[in-house]
């Protein structure tokens, strides 16, 4: 599920370089760049506790 | 990919995710009154300066009930439970601190000024390093969790009185809500600040209980694979 979800995310990206939603990224300033970057930092950042999380699920049930 | 039954478990999580998503791109791009003097647009640090500390007090809220519940119990767990809250809001405090220092640079013209709220949240800090200090001093886990409980016992109503009362009751402050100036509810008459800035205030103290929770788990299993 990983795999196709990495595939998936870049079928995603190239097919917005194409779309209106490139439009409006280069309005206003370009606001639009900064707000897209902040928010993929922070699902980074999300994705990263998710795992966390999960990792310890695991071991807690192993230890248990 | 979370199972179904485990995202229904969660959805304080996913709450806390989806709040701060909005306050990112709301608090950036919703009306604010971005015109009020020195401050501009930086009006919108708001919604992630402020939650820092509003995250770091819940947190410490958190520490203190169960070092409360520690002292009666003396269950381990508890213990546990009250110091990864602490470190995990000294996380928070830090961040607060930075960002704070850095929105100062840019509105006030210095990193850092002799003012009421500033210097009360810096000792606030030091405060809780000490309890960092006193628990790596202790090596028996039971004494340990004795002396850090009372510590914080007496430490986090310190702590409030020197970041909200002291700076209240300052003559003359810079910062907003102490001292002599206002605060942000007397700014935003149109109520555009509160429609981010509630929701970004929940997300963010979800997440450092997130955090914290987190924390505890893992400090449980290493202790308890200590014992095996």
């Amino acid at each position: 599920m990983r795999k196709y979800s990495i595939i998936l995310l870049f079928v995603a990206l190239s097919a917005i370089a194409q779309t209106p939603v490139d439009d409006l990224l280069y309005q206003s300033g370009k606001i639009y760049v900064v707000v897209s970057i902040l928010v993929i930092i922070f699902a980074f950042l999300a994705a990263y506790l998710v795992r966390l999380e999960k990792k310890i699920t695991e071991l807690e049930k192993k230890t248990k | 990919m979370l199972a179904f039954e485990e995202m229904r478990k969660s959805w304080w999580k996913i709450l806390s995710v989806v709040c701060i998503v909005y306050a990112i791109i709301g608090g950036l791009l919703m009306p604010a009154p971005d015109d009020i003097g020195i401050l501009a647009k930086t009006i919108r640090n708001l919604h992630f300066h402020v939650p820092m500390w509003f995250t770091m007090i819940v947190l410490l809220v958190v520490s203190y009930i169960y070092g409360i519940k520690f002292l009666s119990s003396n269950n381990l767990a508890h213990d546990t439970m009250s110091s990864s809250f602490v470190k995990v809001s000294m996380l928070f405090g830090l961040m607060g601190l930075a960002t704070g220092s850095f929105w100062a640079r840019f509105t006030w013209g210095t990193w850092w000024i002799e003012d009421a709220k500033l210097n009360g949240a810096a000792i606030g800090m030091l405060i809780y390093i000490a309890y960092y200090i006193l628990r790596n001093s202790i090596e028996d886990e039971v004494k340990r969790g004795k002396f850090s409980s009372v510590y914080n016992l007496f430490a986090f109503p310190l702590y409030i009185v020197l970041i909200i009362v002291i700076p209240r009751l300052a003559e003359t402050s810079l910062h907003p809500a102490s001292g002599d100036t206002i605060g942000f509810s007397s700014l935003d008459l149109d109520n555009n600040l509160r429609k981010v800035f509630y929701l970004a205030t929940v997300g963010w103290i979800l997440l450092g209980v997130w955090i914290a929770t987190l924390k505890y788990r893992l400090i449980e299993l290493i202790r308890k694979n200590e014992k095996i």
